[in-house]
């Protein structure tokens, strides 16, 4: 959310039961009217964060649990590496400090890049490439405003070049340039709806609890907040032990369905009957970060058990 | 369209209304100012062009006019095609709405209105060459003058002159009443010369040039200055506005919002703010005072009864502590309870929570009713439980059936259920308080049922997100017992008992209760408000965590707050099933589950992976005088209470889950049960082959003729023997 706006940003996001005392919205606006004015790093304690880069993501990844509020708190992660003595290879146990500054940096990037929404329209690109903001954007109707397809990803398009020209053909190239949360896999990982008697609309995401996006239809109001733990919402992957304990006697197996998406199989075979049950677990299997399982939120927990 | 082109029209009409309007009075006075008659000579061949063109097609004059600037800069028979094509699509757009609108005597001059959408943008210009002479009149000028290099300086200067009117005078015809025909005299006086050397060709190019400068498209867009000026006009032309100069800025703006979201379909878009209007009539009947002349007398004994909590003054403290919702959204909620309050028998009333959806969330409010005020609940209890009944009692004839036929009994299963735990009575436990939620204020409250220890159970197992819809299934394995109210209650259950808190000293237990009944178990189940509560300071409050205390009994993991022994039965079902009984006892015996007691500190909670399941802190660190104290729960994100003084409240507002380190780990189905073993008492008789067919039927001839011939021989012995 803008700075201008924040009071009523604040306003318009308060339907999740997170905001900011006064004395922090207080606080916050002239803050940031001075970090606006000269950039200066330490008022009010305001402090520059390091760009998030991919190995600090994969550092990262390992730390659990909640953040502690304190920057140069060091987690102490334990990791196994093989280390090359002469002939003989054995593993050693190497501690790992991370600090929590750099797993800040790494969750803000991650949510910027998987949950950050713009609404349709509110920014247009050109032929030539550069992408201006949309003066005349007046806000989605109530009709639009309701359907996923109107909100965007606001980052790099990633799904846009892998779609069909079929799929394309229906696009405006000038105003559809980015992903739409539409296709988001998994399925169903936003929550749409609307309130104050149907002024309002609020999407939250369900895989970062703690992000709302508002959009008071018909108006340039929008914008999004996140007020959240910073995890999160994933299933275990495959290679975990406590899945590995619990599925004796199953068969458990990693399928790979269309580019990154893969399906995690549980099934049990009977030597002598065809499947005897079959019991299935969708995960999304995130590019990049190959120790990582999403959760497919809604649709993990409905498995279902067939017996034929 | 069967209106007749328009550029011909305007050709012939250009040198009479010229002539008529402007150029006769002035015309001995610009003789005086005539250069020698040399350039007269020269530009004799436009005016016969002129003549020309008034007379014939209008192609000639295009050809005409090409031959006569080959020297311009820019084609000027492009620029004049693309004018002339975009004249036509203009007024063929434009005229059968216009017309509907104009008095019958404007309708011979139909391109008089098409004329005039053009003079804004074109007078605008022309204003603009004279101040700035800009690019465009500079090409103009290099491009006619090239032709005539004998020209004398003074008139190539005159030349100019007359060029920056000769744009304007092009469009004299259907400029009339135009303000900014209305230039000056001097301006004016230049248009005898220019009808008597008359210079079209200079004019319209001017003029295709100056529009073909309003028809480039930005870099940005591909939107011109034109279209969308034309746009503009034909659409105030279209609406004809009140006041069109008030709101030409908004018009501008939405002209150009039209362009961008085009209007593809030609259905009647549905009443989109109709759902609002609902919504916003329900929510008057919140802010509706009950009576009116009566209710007002009743006003002094209402202020003092009521049951509605302070949801403002707690919101006022919650936004203090930077959670809460919005205080338009809590006040319509408090209202919204004020009619929960008027409608139910309630004796005590609080605003427990909101728990968010996935399209639509709950408002849930805790209530007590008065004494004896649940029997609408028991009957429901009965009919739910008489369908249980009613199941078993179907299955048991369903087994008497099997049993009529005998011929292939089936075995019956070993297995049976383990016992169900009763659930807890009205007013204890978890079902102390009743719950009603709804999706929005002004919406009607649901009463949620009471919740039972086996629903907590699986509860606990599961995570899945609320719809908004009561009635939805709950999807999950293992399956729950229930559908999406009674997950929203188990839920509830398990948030309160886990998040409510409050000072230490606030709550005591009730003197009169004794000790022995309660041996052995979670301890005392009931407290009271401790009067003498003097309240703890805010600092010592935030300092340690050993000064809040749990109010809500802990639920154990059999699902209930007291423990009851699954095994022991109770005098009914001893009765029948006495003789199974037998045979289970002595199996196990279990274990008393317990769990902390009532009003337990916070400080002896459990932690969650090093991290304490609490964190307190001082709503305001700049005035710690003023705040109040903060608690999160680390454990239910979304739960919080705070304090000050003697006043304290708790609040959840979040998903409904519970925050877990580990990621969640959906539970796997059971082991596969095993394989009937597989032994000659059920494999099935492997088919004969052809040839054992055949050895078999072989061996039943032979059989056959042996026996056929010893019968024979019989027969032969009984002759013989009868011969005998």
């Amino acid at each position: 959310m803008d700075a201008e706006s924040l009071l009523l940003s604040l306003e318009l996001a308060s339907g999740s039961g997170q905001g900011l005392s006064p004395d922090r919205r207080a606080s916050l606006l002239t803050s940031l009217m001075l970090v606006k004015r000269d950039y200066r790093l330490n008022c009010m304690e305001w402090s520059l964060l390091p760009p998030a880069t991919d190995e600090m993501m994969v550092q990262t990844s390992v730390v659990k649990g909640r953040f502690t509020g304190d920057p140069s708190h060091e987690y102490e992660h334990t990791e196994l590496q093989k280390v090359n003595d002469g002939e003989k290879v054995f593993e050693e146990e190497v501690v790992v400090q991370i600090k929590e500054e750099t797993r800040l940096v790494s969750i803000i990037d991650q949510i910027d890049k998987a949950v950050s929404v713009i609404p349709r329209g509110a920014l247009f690109k050109t032929p030539f490439g550069p992408v201006h903001v949309n003066r005349t954007f007046e806000g989605l109707s109530l009709s639009q405003a309701k359907k996923l397809s109107s909100y965007f990803h606001f980052r790099e398009p990633v799904e846009l070049k892998n779609k069909t020209l079929l799929e394309k053909a229906d696009l405006d190239p000038s105003l559809d340039f980015l992903d739409s949360l539409e296709h988001d896999i998994p399925k169903g990982s936003w929550s749409i709806q609307m309130e104050r008697g149907n002024a309002l609309v609020v999407l939250r995401s369900l895989l970062w609890p703690g992000l709302t996006f508002f959009h008071a239809p018909r108006t340039k109001n929008c914008g999004y907040i996140y007020v959240g733990t910073g995890s999160e919402e994933r299933t275990t992957g495959p290679g975990d032990p406590a899945l590995k304990q619990g599925a004796e006697g199953w068969n458990v197996q990693m399928r790979e369905d269309g580019g990154w998406k893969w399906l995690w199989e549980v099934t049990a075979r009977s030597p002598l009957r065809k499947a005897t049950s079959c019991t299935q677990m969708r995960a999304a299997h995130r590019s990049g970060s190959p120790t990582h399982l999403l959760l497919a939120a809604p649709q993990a927990e409905e498995l279902t058990n067939s017996f034929q | 369209m069967g209106d007749p082109p328009p550029a011909p029209d305007l050709s012939a009409r250009q040198p009479s209304s010229r002539r008529s309007s402007q150029v006769s009075e002035q015309r001995s006075q610009e003789r005086a100012q005539l250069p020698p008659a040399v350039p007269d000579g020269v530009q004799q061949m436009p005016l016969d062009a002129q003549v020309l063109r008034s007379s014939q097609e209008i192609l000639e004059s295009q050809a005409n006019l090409q031959s006569w600037s080959q020297g311009a800069s820019l084609s000027p028979y492009e620029q004049l095609a693309m004018f002339q094509a975009e004249e036509a699509q203009l007024g063929g757009m434009e005229y059968p709405s216009l017309n509907r609108g104009f008095p019958s005597e404007f309708l011979p001059q139909p391109y008089l209105d098409g004329g005039g959408i053009q003079v804004p943008g074109n007078a605008s210009l022309m204003q603009q060459l004279q101040q700035g002479r800009g690019n465009v009149f500079q090409e103009l000028e290099s491009a006619y003058q090239e032709p005539r290099p004998d020209l004398l300086g003074q008139f190539s200067m005159y030349q100019r002159e007359d060029l920056q009117f000769s744009a304007s005078a092009q469009h004299g015809p259907y400029m009339s009443d135009d303000p900014a025909l209305q230039f000056s005299p001097s301006e004016l006086g230049f248009m005898s010369f220019s009808m008597q050397v008359p210079e079209p060709e200079p004019r319209e190019l001017a003029v295709q040039n100056a529009k073909a400068y309003l028809l480039q498209t930005s870099v940005n867009c591909n939107l011109s200055l034109y279209e969308h000026l034309v746009n503009l006009l034909t659409k105030i032309l279209n609406q004809r506005p009140e006041d069109p100069l008030s709101i030409l800025e908004s018009l501008n703006r939405t002209a150009q919002w039209e362009w961008f979201h085009p209007k593809l379909d030609t259905l009647r878009d549905d009443p989109e703010m109709q759902l609002t209007y609902e919504m916003a009539e329900r929510q008057k009947a919140l802010f509706v005072r009950g009576g009116s002349g009566e209710g007002e007398q009743d006003m002094e004994e209402e202020v003092t009864e009521t049951a509605v909590p302070n949801i403002m003054e707690t919101a006022f403290y919650f936004e203090q502590a930077g959670v809460g919702l919005s205080s338009d959204e809590s006040f319509r909620i408090f209202v919204a309870l004020k009619q929960l309050v008027e409608q139910q028998p309630i004796h005590t009333c609080r605003f427990w929570g909101k728990i968010l959806g996935l399209s639509g969330s709950y408002l849930v409010a805790e209530v007590e009713f008065r004494e004896g005020e649940e029997e609408v609940e028991e009957e429901e209890v009965e009919e739910l439980t008489e369908g249980g009944e009613a199941m078993e009692a179907h299955g048991e004839e369903e087994g008497e059936e099997d049993e009529e036929k005998v011929t292939d009994v089936i075995p019956k299963p070993t297995w049976k259920p383990p016992p169900v735990i009763p659930k807890e009575e009205s007013r204890s436990g978890t079902n102390k308080f009743l719950y009603f939620v709804c999706n929005e204020p002004g919406r009607p409250w649901t009463r949620l049922p009471h919740v039972t220890p086996a629903q907590i159970v699986h509860a606990r197992k599961i995570k899945k997100f609320f719809t908004g819809h009561l009635d939805a299934p709950v999807i999950s394995y293992p399956p729950f017992p229930g559908n999406e109210a009674n997950y929203l209650r188990a839920q509830i259950a398990r948030i309160s008992a886990a998040t409510h808190i409050s000072p230490l000293g606030f709550y005591q237990f009730g003197e009169e209760e004794g000790d022995e009944e309660e041996e052995g178990r979670a301890g005392r189940d009931t407290y009271e408000e401790n009067a003498d509560f003097e309240g703890i300071p805010v600092l010592e409050l935030v300092d340690s965590l050993a000064n809040w205390v749990h109010h809500r009994q802990h639920i154990l993991p059999q699902g209930r707050c007291t423990w009851v022994n699954p095994l022991q039965k109770t005098e009914e079902e001893e009765e029948l099933g006495e003789e199974e009984e037998k045979a289970d006892e002595g199996v196990e015996e279990v274990e008393q589950e317990i769990g902390p007691p009532l009003l337990t500190p916070l400080s002896e909670d459990a932690e969650i992976l090093h991290t304490s399941p609490w964190t307190t802190r001082l709503s305001c660190s700049l005035c710690p005088q003023y705040s109040v104290a903060v608690v999160r729960s680390n454990l239910w994100p979304g739960a919080y209470a705070y304090a000050i003084g003697k006043k304290f409240e708790n609040i959840y507002i979040g998903w409904g889950h519970k925050y877990s380190p580990e990621n969640f780990n959906p539970s796997l189905p059971g082991p596969i049960q095993h394989e009937y073993p597989s032994g000659p008492e059920i494999m099935e008789m492997s088919d004969p082959t052809v040839e054992e067919e055949q050895a078999l039927k072989a061996a039943q001839e032979h059989a056959l003729a042996t026996a056929e011939e010893e019968e024979e021989e019989e027969d032969e012995d009984e002759d013989e023997d009868a011969d005998d």
